[in-house]
């Protein structure tokens, strides 16, 4: 059966009811723009994600692709975002396929307030939807609730008013790309410093008409962290060990297939399966 | 998604307990309460080490509400019964209520200076700990809504470090963390002060494992602590920033040290 599974909502509501809390989402207590210019439209986010106080992910995406020359960058709840954009995006590449056209911004817009709508605001995503399309120019705002916005200049998120702020003041009318780009990056700026839910750094996504479109990942990164003043490095042998066992190769084979990678012990030799990203030191 | 539409058990707001739900609170029916609310929780963080000749306290001067910043520069740490000889070696901090902790240093500042009109010798740590309780306590039932830490040089001339909660039990202790990011930092410093959880390697196998010995700790090397929480601190925690400002006592007198954080 598609969609949400309730089948522990019973269970929860008692629990709740008796006094259980309810589980905290990881929001991202964000600021989120976007701005048209004269040939395409311009969308950035911060990267902190919160749970609470806490900093949940200090470098996380905002901007979530829906299609090559749509994209959307999403406030509100991290996992609501974040599987919203993705079942509107796949929705949309099967409706582009049948179709045999580029899909519409417009066309975003509806399926996903229509979609939020439905839901009647517990899908707490707040969305700014941006992209170029056959009929031009498109930049829309889609609250949690179904409603719509559309605007030559868009903010979101708790570092919106911050961040509009900054477009009142500066924003000018038939801008170019680089001035819709400082602009916008500016408003994210304001939001990063003047607002608690948003820090870290800047992405940009600019959408322009018969170009591909770039995504500018931490394109400013005002908020490097600094050097330790002293070494955290613990002599080896300061954890207590309490118990040890060593499994054999031969055991584990009785449950494991057991592949040699190399013959030499040297660690030069080991074989790296998978690199993770994480972050400079 | 239209099946669930369909499915015909929809959840209702009367969901089918298998139990009586009695206790529920329901908020439409009764009487209605009316509420005041004169507490406020401005963030930030403080905390206090103490050394073998010295005790530093240090905390963050951004001011929050909510999301918002009021201010990146509000100190939360103030020197008690300084009135200008440079005799004071009384330093308190205070996190939680902004305006309790303002009201609370003036009441202490005149109660230690009216000490010294009085006695004719400065007051020591230990009474001025003594009184700050009692302060406390005689708000018990309308707290001043702080965590307050005092630190000065005890009558041996050792460091001295009092923590307190807001209706004032306290505690002398070695070193303490306070305000929004304590649990962030107070982990920290138990390892890297008292050494908790750190054995001398090879001094014996599992539970016979000698425990590291607690030394004290040159003021150089709790500098370097102090600014490594608070870096830490800033980046995790979205209350704490902007700036760090360090009072270190000494039987010279007060050194103030003011390190710029990050700002976002």
């Amino acid at each position: 059966m598609p969609g949400f599974d309730f089948s522990n909502y019973n269970r929860n509501a008692a629990l709740h009811a008796r006094g259980v809390p309810l589980p905290k989402a990881t929001s991202t207590g964000t600021t989120i723009v976007g701005c048209i210019f004269d040939n395409g439209v311009v969308i950035a986010a911060d990267t902190r994600a919160t749970s609470g106080p806490i900093v949940a992910d200090k470098n996380c995406e905002k901007l979530h692709y829906i299609s090559p020359n749509i994209w959307c960058a999403g406030a509100g709840t991290a996992a609501d975002t974040e599987f919203t954009t993705a079942l509107i995006s796949s929705n949309l590449e099967l409706h582009a396929l049948s179709t045999g056209r580029t899909p519409r911004v417009v066309t975003v817009m509806t399926l996903l307030k229509q979609h939020l709508f439905r839901y009647q605001g517990h899908i707490g995503a707040y969305l700014v939807v941006a992209g170029v399309d056959p009929t031009g120019i498109g930049l829309f705002t889609v609250h949690a609730h179904g409603s719509t916005d559309k605007l030559p200049y868009v903010t979101m998120g708790s570092g919106s008013l911050a961040a509009m702020a900054v477009f009142e003041s500066t924003w000018k009318r038939d801008c170019t790309k680089e001035e819709a780009i400082k602009v916008c990056s500016e408003a994210i700026l304001a939001g990063i410093f003047n607002d608690l839910g948003s820090g870290s750094n800047v992405d940009v996504c600019v959408i322009e008409k018969d170009k591909p479109t770039q995504l500018l990942r931490n394109y400013f990164k005002p908020n490097e962290r600094v050097k330790k003043e002293r070494d955290y490095k613990f002599a080896r042998g300061t954890t207590a060990v309490l118990n040890e066992k060593v499994i054999t190769k031969e055991e584990i084979g009785r449950y494991v297939t057991v592949h040699e990678l190399s013959s030499g012990s040297d660690s030069d030799s080991l074989v790296v399966v998978e690199k993770m990203d994480v972050d400079e030191v | 998604m239209a099946s669930i539409m369909n499915a015909g058990g929809l959840p209702s707001d009367q969901p089918g307990y298998s139990f009586s739900n009695a206790s529920a609170p329901s908020e439409s029916s009764g009487p209605r309460q009316h509420a005041f609310n004169p507490y406020t929780d401005n963030g930030g963080s403080t905390l206090g080490v103490t050394g073998a000749d010295f005790a530093i306290l240090a905390g963050d001067t951004r001011s929050t509400s909510g999301y918002n910043i009021n201010t990146r520069y509000a100190p939360k740490l103030f020197r008690i019964g300084d009135d200008g000889d440079s005799s004071s070696r009384i330093v308190l901090s205070v996190v939680g209520f902004a305006a309790d902790g303002n009201a609370l240093k003036e009441r202490l500042d005149a109660i230690v200076k009216m000490y010294k009109y009085q006695h004719g010798k400065p007051m020591s740590v230990k009474a001025c700990a003594q009184r700050l309780s009692t302060i406390l306590y005689q708000k018990r039932f309308f707290p001043y809504y702080v965590h307050a830490i005092l630190g000065g040089l005890d009558d041996d001339g050792k460091g001295a470090l009092y923590s307190y909660d807001p209706v004032g039990s306290y505690e002398r202790e070695q070193c303490r963390a306070a305000g929004a990011a304590a649990s962030l930092i107070m982990p920290f410093l138990d390892n890297q002060v008292n050494y908790k959880n750190q054995y001398i390697p090879a001094s014996g196998t599992g539970h016979e494992l000698q425990p590291r010995a607690i030394e004290s700790l040159p003021k150089e090397d709790v500098i370097g602590l102090v600014k490594d929480a608070f870096t830490s601190a800033t980046e995790r925690h979205i209350e704490v920033g902007d700036g760090l400002q360090m009072l270190i006592i000494t039987k010279d007198g007060i050194e103030e040290i003011y390190t710029p954080l990050k700002r976002d």
